[in-house]
């Protein structure tokens, strides 16, 4: 009996973990979040009602953050060493009234257990009457890194999205600016800024209906401001346009309230709640995707999966391997001849080389790492598998790196280089963060490199030699791809 | 169309189409004079070009090592054929220009370029000669050394065969967090200061920084770089260099065959 409880704790555990890995994990629950803020090593999202969510590693969030006021969908930023947050009191939604207010205020710090812990009194920046084309609710805020001109849009579907300018160093209205209307039929709407063009992003779709929200992340862009912020096809926004950033993924439904974090030069990060995790009861839950940029356009990069893949630089398409001796394998031409045309026999299935062919020429202990020629061998095929229990960054679980079908570990060594250790033994040298990166390639940094403080990622610093160096976007040398392993079909 | 025919009109259209491409002129580079490639080196000392090659090497003449195909060159083949003794200070010695060392070496016919590839009968018990080669000191007259050229511009064995290249790169400091980064035609194994660095195996084409050292310290003073290749039925060659930690070619050294 023992043994069956042992059993099915278990398939428990590795359920929870099967499920936890497409989310955040700890109590993520939370509806309209703002953009994600990071305070004294921590990082923050304030939802609808009050308060929100508290997370020291971006991937484990719990409840504790404070915000008063009420009322929906915040937003926040930090300006300086100050934290704005901005929030709306309405009248209550679609049947209801719409006589809404957006109130700005400031707060040194985000946490809440700081002596130094105390919002401003809020002020009134924005507001809509009972009936008129607008709804002062879900706000957003941008700081142009241009101008540092402070802008804010709110709205929602009962009329117009509108954009107002405040000024950065009180958070209150900039004295005679005049809202203009900026889109139409949607709401959570928060704008940016990158390489040129402003965005608009807006959320489309059904709102608070769990599994049945049709909630969906869109975007139109501009080269000014104030817009008119247009899509994919030239629609503006006010005529309802918008490409998709992120629609309901798997049995995560119901998208909304984007907002963006960057990390680093070509390290970009978007959050945003999904209505209903139907792995997590339905509940609405916090949700970090990469951020990825395919041609100006946002767009919302997928959570990495469990999987046994080639692990390829960006340098010149090498595989990442174990270095041991190559062993040949039947199938193919076997010499030009092979390869003429014609034949009537239809072919048949070569299996691809197992490991039980290669594993007992492989030497028993640590083995260096090295780039080579992909041609989907044992030792060029990684396991790569969350270890969720093992905390995480923002985003995302530290990962394992296996060679498929063994316990050798990819790992970092003390003097900043990598090897395969022949077992997983959970230490941080053997955990890897994996971040897809803004052009949809991926970074992979050790947790921890021995006797090192400063972040290194795993770098081609040659064709064929991986080693542990400062990251650098705008060099392939630090970008990977994770391919599927074709198995035999 | 049979395959040697799209195989031959391939190759022409390939020619053609090198030919208008930028580039080294054909010609020029189509000769296999042993000057095109080389030239003694004179001078007391010698710098890395402006992309950081060594081009000062001591090579010794090819020692025979028969292998029809390029497909041997594993790891532990590359490890058990380059750390062979073949010569006695073969690890340790520094040569100078014209020193002659004896090799017991496997016998093997002449090319015969008439033929294609290169003939040889695996079936049968290797034959053991002694050989004298000597070692040349040259400036190569291109980044990479070609060791093809150095072994047919003098009349030696041009596959099947390992080159030894020594060199000594002087430094006026410490150089701290640098990496040896080199590319070679077939399998090859560095060491710098005795300590092997670099490994590199399978059929593999000469590419700059293929393969790149951990990270190390040239000392102030004489540093002596000593490499093995090895190549089948390919043209050897070879580029080397060293890079800092940012992948930056490192020029501020001096190079010495001496």
């Amino acid at each position: 009996m023992k043994q069956n409880i042992k059993y099915i704790c278990g398939v428990l555990i590795l359920s929870a973990i099967a499920v936890d890995i497409y989310g955040q994990i700890g109590a993520p629950f939370i509806h309209d979040p703002s953009t994600i803020v990071e305070c004294d090593g921590k990082y923050y999202t304030f939802g609808t009602g009050g308060g929100g969510l508290i997370s020291e590693d971006g991937w484990h969030w719990s409840g504790g953050a404070v915000r008063p006021g009420g009322g929906a969908a915040p937003d926040a930023m930090k300006i300086g060493d100050r934290y704005l947050v901005a929030y709306s009191a309405t009248g209550g939604g679609l049947g209801g009234g719409h006589a809404g207010r957006i109130l700005t205020m400031w707060n040194k710090t985000l946490d809440p257990d700081s002596p130094d812990f105390k919002y401003t009194d809020p002020v009134v920046v924005a507001s809509s009457v009972e009936d008129e084309d607008c709804d002062a609710i879900d706000v957003g805020l941008m700081l142009d890194p241009t101008t540092g001109r402070l802008w804010c849009t709110y709205g929602t579907y009962y009329g117009f999205i509108r954009q107002v300018e405040l000024d950065p160093a009180t958070g209150f209205r900039v004295e005679g600016n005049e809202a203009i209307d900026v889109a139409v039929d949607c709401e959570a709407s928060v704008m940016m800024y990158r390489n040129g063009w402003y965005y608009l992003l807006g959320t489309h779709g059904t709102c608070c209906d769990g599994a049945n929200s049709t909630y969906t992340i869109y975007v139109g862009r501009s080269r000014s401001v104030n817009g008119p912020f247009i899509d994919n096809v030239g629609r503006t926004m006010i005529e309802g346009g918008g490409r998709k950033v992120l629609s309901t993924e798997g049995r995560r439904v119901g998208p909304g309230h984007f907002g963006r974090y960057i990390i680093e030069e070509g390290v970009e990060k978007m959050s945003c709640h999904f209505e209903a995790d139907l792995d997590q009861g339905g509940r609405s839950v916090l949700a970090i995707r990469p951020l990825l940029w395919k041609n100006d356009w946002p767009e919302a990069g997928e959570p990495f999966e469990d999987g046994v893949y080639e692990i390829e630089t960006a340098r010149n398409g090498y595989a990442l391997e174990m270095t041991v001796d190559f062993v040949r394998t039947g199938g193919g031409m076997g010499g030009m001849g092979g390869g003429r045309n014609g034949g009537n026999t239809a072919p048949a299935q070569v299996p691809n080389q197992q490991l039980s062919e290669v594993i007992d020429s492989w030497p028993k202990g640590d083995c260096q790492a090295r780039n080579g020629y992909y041609v989907a061998r044992p030792w060029q095929r990684w396991t790569v598998q969350a270890v969720p229990e093992a905390g995480g960054y923002l985003g995302g679980p530290y990962y394992k790196i296996l060679i498929a079908g063994t316990e050798r570990a990819l790992a970092a060594t003390a003097d900043a280089e990598v090897q395969v250790v022949s077992a997983f033994t959970g230490t941080d040298e053997q955990l890897w963060r994996i971040d897809q990166l803004t052009d949809g390639s991926f970074r992979i940094m050790p947790k921890k490199v021995p006797g090192h403080s400063e972040p290194l990622a795993l770098v081609s610093m040659g064709d064929c030699t991986p080693t542990l160096a400062e990251f650098n976007f705008s060099s392939d040398n630090s970008k990977w791809y994770f391919r599927h392993f074709e198995p035999l079909k | 169309m049979t395959y040697k025919t799209q195989f031959l009109t391939f190759l022409m259209v390939s020619v053609m189409l090198a030919g208008i491409q930028p580039g080294i002129s054909a010609q020029q580079s189509s000769s296999p004079a042993f000057e095109n490639y080389f030239m003694p080196a004179v001078t007391k000392t010698a710098k890395p070009d402006e992309k950081g090659f060594i081009r000062r090497w001591l090579l010794l003449e090819p020692i025979s090592k028969p292998n029809r195909n390029n497909r041997v060159f594993t790891d532990s083949y590359v490890r058990d054929a380059l750390t062979h003794e073949y010569f006695p200070g073969q690890f340790t010695a520094i040569p100078k220009d014209g020193d002659k060392v004896k090799v017991k070496m496997e016998t093997q016919a002449p090319v015969n370029l008439q033929a294609g590839r290169p003939a040889a009968n695996q079936s049968q018990t290797p034959v053991m000669e002694d050989a004298e080669l000597t070692w040349h000191a040259l400036d190569s007259k291109l980044f990479n050394i070609k060791l093809f050229r150095f072994a047919t511009g003098l009349g030696k064995t041009r596959y099947g065969v390992v080159f030894w290249a020594v060199t000594i790169v002087e430094c006026d400091r410490d150089m701290e967090n640098v990496r040896l980064a080199v590319g070679t035609n077939k399998g090859s194994m560095w060491w710098v200061n005795g300590e092997e660095l670099l490994l590199l195996s399978g059929d593999r084409h000469m590419n700059v920084d293929s393969a790149v050292s951990k990270r190390i310290t040239l000392k102030k003073g004489r540093n002596i770089i000593r490499a093995g290749i090895i190549n089948g039925p390919s043209m050897s060659d070879f580029c080397a260099r060293f890079i800092d930690d940012k992948g930056n070619p490192i020029t501020n050294l001096t190079i010495t065959c001496k």
